[in-house]
């Protein structure tokens, strides 16, 4: 990166800094920055509560515990605990796809809510919660188990939930999980991901570790790995062609037969770290499953991670991972082949979640094109560090960014690409960038693995290469 | 029918709100004003004295039981006692459970809503001891109590509640027009009482309404859930609560904004009259024997 390029980002940040009062200024600095090669983290600060007039697209603690790590859970029912806005409206946001049917044996795509009423912040809804779970048991004879994600004013008014999940799960003889994920708690989503992790550990993971399991010395666990548009299916294959035995994926798709097995595996697969790192630090600590990072986006990332994770195991499979790799490396070669020239030198901002924001990188590096801008929403220090890894010199780096910053970023840097989320969207488009989801692919995916290599490519090209950019420019400026 | 006035009853826990402000609604009652009690502490004893009840059935229990408030009808929660005085308890969850600041809200928009002040010269909300959420606040918020009478007495916590209250006026004082109606110092017979309340009174910007002595009947109409005004009109004691009475009817608009004052300024004025001594610095955290 030439010296240029980077002083003029910093001019950027300096310019858009000036837009904002002295203190909010001054706070607004600290998270944003121009990464210098070599340091050993992107130079920003994180995980602080955002400032009240700029818009941020951060979640709350609901929203990570229960849209995030609980919700893919299939074969519970996951109720939303207090009034009916907060599941409706984030009902069926995640696309975090499963097998089963409906109503069934499967609750993902269903909406559960105790629909709290005056009268139960007047009174207390512990009765009402008690009652709820009687009706699930008789609508839904085949569930394994309730999970409580409390809503903000279960806080408020000091429900304890906890005694009617205790009572509960000795009736039902099911699991009944207590989730305090309260919205007001913490700065981001990112507390309710730990709160869940915690959850999960207390009322599944060590309660089931005395169960009899016919282990392998192949077993993993996919953890982090939501199963959006289908990512967790077209990485187990992978997995499982070098010879591994996946034993549970961790959430998406995932049953709680799985997740009880989480203190059998012989080697935890972590995707997103930032949401389940927490659960795997436990596993080590109590069960010394050791844990390692991987990252299946794109061929060059994919196949670093296969002979990373086979290296944890014998020459068998050690030997699977290079046949996988041989097998897929051709069909990646093809979809290079056809893409890359039509992606060649194209110019990407990313503005993203838990881990996105870093482990897409390579995937465009495949592609030819190159990240010059990238950002989480609720990252903490150690995201950033991470990045590092990811990310050249001179890349601009923007946390927790306000609306009115993105916009300007965006503006100023003339991305060919922007990938986010559907808030940023239709303003980028708008501002005739072409623009990709990378929350929830757009509709799209599978993105992970080989086979989500070709999808994601394609959806790319669709993006940048759509001839309606060519239309954007208003007749009467032609001239 | 002149203009509804609307007063309400703060004052630390104890302190004899309840008995007080029957006894003084009893009173005004008996000055031909049509009155209606809205009593808004989850223990609902507000209306005892005038129902000759234990308590009556509270508009949260009635709404728990129908399913919601929509479900109520007006005449389910309004009862009526001595000289046609309305009654109305708001209730609220048992202790530890839920949210009783909530119930206060639903239950004072219930009323509105249903017309409960239609034909009223007067409502008074009596509120539980301490205003500890934004709940109990609600009589003093939005409108409804234009005057607050704060029942007090010489004891220091008894003060300290009094000013905490005038911070909660204050805070409403400019966006909703409420205004400190004066202070009722009930007897509790301490060193300088009268003088005590009188000087707080000044310093909180109002004044001492009236200064209750203790009497023994009061206890005697208690036992008989009745207040002095019924049970024995010609004693002396029933007359005190009438000229309280006729001094809040003509107190109407001349309420003020408070100001309140800082703990040390209360423990200076403890200090004037010789209650409080000063603090010994030496002596803290000193063991007995060191």
């Amino acid at each position: 990166m030439t010296v240029d390029v980077k002083a003029e980002r910093k001019a950027l940040i300096e310019e858009v800094l000036k837009e904002y009062p002295e203190k909010t200024a001054k706070k607004r600095a600290k998270h944003l920055n121009v990464y210098e090669e070599g340091k050993p983290d992107c130079g920003v600060k994180s995980n602080v509560k955002s400032i009240p007039g700029v818009m941020t697209v951060r979640g709350c603690a609901y929203a990570g515990a229960k849209g995030v790590v609980w919700g893919p859970v299939k074969d519970m029912v996951h109720v939303s605990h207090g009034p009916v806005g907060c599941g409706h409206y984030s009902w069926s946001q995640r696309r975090n796809y499963s097998t089963g049917t409906m109503g069934v044996n499967s609750w993902v795509t269903m909406q559960v809510t105790s629909d709290f009423q005056e009268k139960d912040i007047v009174f207390g809804g512990d009765k009402k919660l008690d009652k709820l779970i009687n009706e699930i048991e008789t609508l839904f004879p085949l569930n394994n188990g309730v999970s409580v994600m409390s809503e903000c004013p279960i806080g408020l008014i000091g429900d304890d939930i906890e005694a009617v999940a205790k009572k509960k799960a000795k009736e039902i003889g099911k699991i009944v999980a207590p989730v305090r994920c309260e919205g007001f708690r913490g700065v981001s989503q990112s507390l309710g991901h730990h709160i869940a992790n915690d959850v999960m550990r207390d009322y599944v993971v060590d309660k089931a570790a005395g169960k009899e399991f016919d282990g392998t010395p192949y077993d993993v666990v996919i953890v982090g790995d939501y199963n959006i548009g289908g990512d967790a299916w077209a990485s187990r294959i992978l997995l499982e062609e070098m010879g591994l035995r996946v034993i549970a994926q961790w959430s998406g798709d995932a049953s709680v037969a799985e997740m009880e097995r989480g203190s059998k595996a012989k080697l935890n697969l972590i995707h997103c770290y930032r949401s389940m790192n927490y659960i795997c630090r436990h596993m080590e600590e109590k069960y010394g499953i050791p844990w390692i990072e991987y990252n299946f986006f794109g061929p060059t990332q994919i196949a670093k991670s296969l002979r990373a994770i086979a290296e944890q195991f014998d020459d068998k499979i050690k030997e699977g991972a290079e046949r996988v790799i041989a097998k897929y490396q051709p069909m990646a070669d093809a979809v290079l082949a056809k893409y890359k020239p039509r992606l060649q030198g194209k110019r990407i901002m990313l503005y993203v979640g838990g881990l996105r924001p870093r482990h897409v990188a390579d995937a465009y590096g495949d592609l030819g094109m190159e990240v010059i801008g990238t950002g989480y929403e609720f990252a903490h220090g150690d995201d950033y560090q991470r990045t590092t890894n990811y990310i050249k010199d001179g890349t601009l780096v923007y946390d927790d960014v306000s609306e009115f910053e993105l916009e300007k970023f965006i503006e100023r840097l003339q991305p060919d690409l922007v990938g986010s989320g559907i808030k940023e969207k239709y303003g980028t488009q708008k501002m005739g960038v072409p623009f990709r989801q990378l929350h929830s692919w757009d509709y799209s995916g599978p993105y992970h693995g080989y086979d989500g290599f070709a999808i994601f490519s394609r959806d790319m090209d669709l993006a940048v290469n759509s001839p309606v950019w060519g239309l954007t420019k208003a007749p009467w400026k032609a001239a | 029918m002149s203009a509804l006035r609307q007063i309400a009853f703060y004052g630390k826990g104890g302190i004899g709100k309840s008995t007080t402000s029957q006894n003084t609604l009893a009173a005004l009652s008996d000055l031909g004003q049509k009155i209606l009690i809205v009593g808004c502490d989850p223990k609902a004893d507000s209306t005892r004295l005038i129902l000759h009840a234990k308590a009556q059935d509270t508009v949260l229990s009635l709404a728990a039981e129908a399913g919601s408030v929509e479900d109520l009808e007006l005449e389910d929660v309004l009862k009526t006692g001595y000289k046609n005085i309305r009654c109305v308890e708001s209730g609220g969850p048992e202790p530890g459970v839920g949210c009783a600041g909530r119930g206060v809200i639903t239950s004072i928009n219930f009323l509105e809503e249903n017309g409960a002040y239609d034909g009223i010269d007067y409502v008074s909300y009596d509120v539980l001891g301490d205003v500890v959420c934004g709940g109990f606040a609600m009589p003093i918020r939005e409108n409804k109590a234009q005057e607050i009478y704060i029942v007090m007495s010489g004891e220091m916590m008894a003060m300290y509640a009094a000013n905490n209250i005038s911070k909660g006026i204050l805070k409403y004082a400019s966006t909703g027009g409420v205004r400190l109606g004066g202070l009722i110092c009930n007897e509790r017979q301490t060193d300088k009482e009268l003088e005590l309340a009188e000087a707080l009174a000044k310093k909180l910007n109002s004044k001492l309404i009236h200064f209750v002595p203790r009497d023994n009947i009061v206890q005697h109409a208690e036992l008989r859930r009745m207040t002095v005004i019924e049970y024995a009109p010609e004693s002396k004691q029933a007359d005190e609560y009438r000229q309280l009475a006729k001094k809040i009817h003509e107190n109407g608009g001349k309420g003020t904004i408070p100001t309140p004052i800082t703990m040390e300024e209360l423990e200076e004025l403890l200090m004037e009259f010789g209650i409080m001594q000063k603090e010994d610095e030496s002596i803290i955290g000193k063991a007995a024997h060191a």
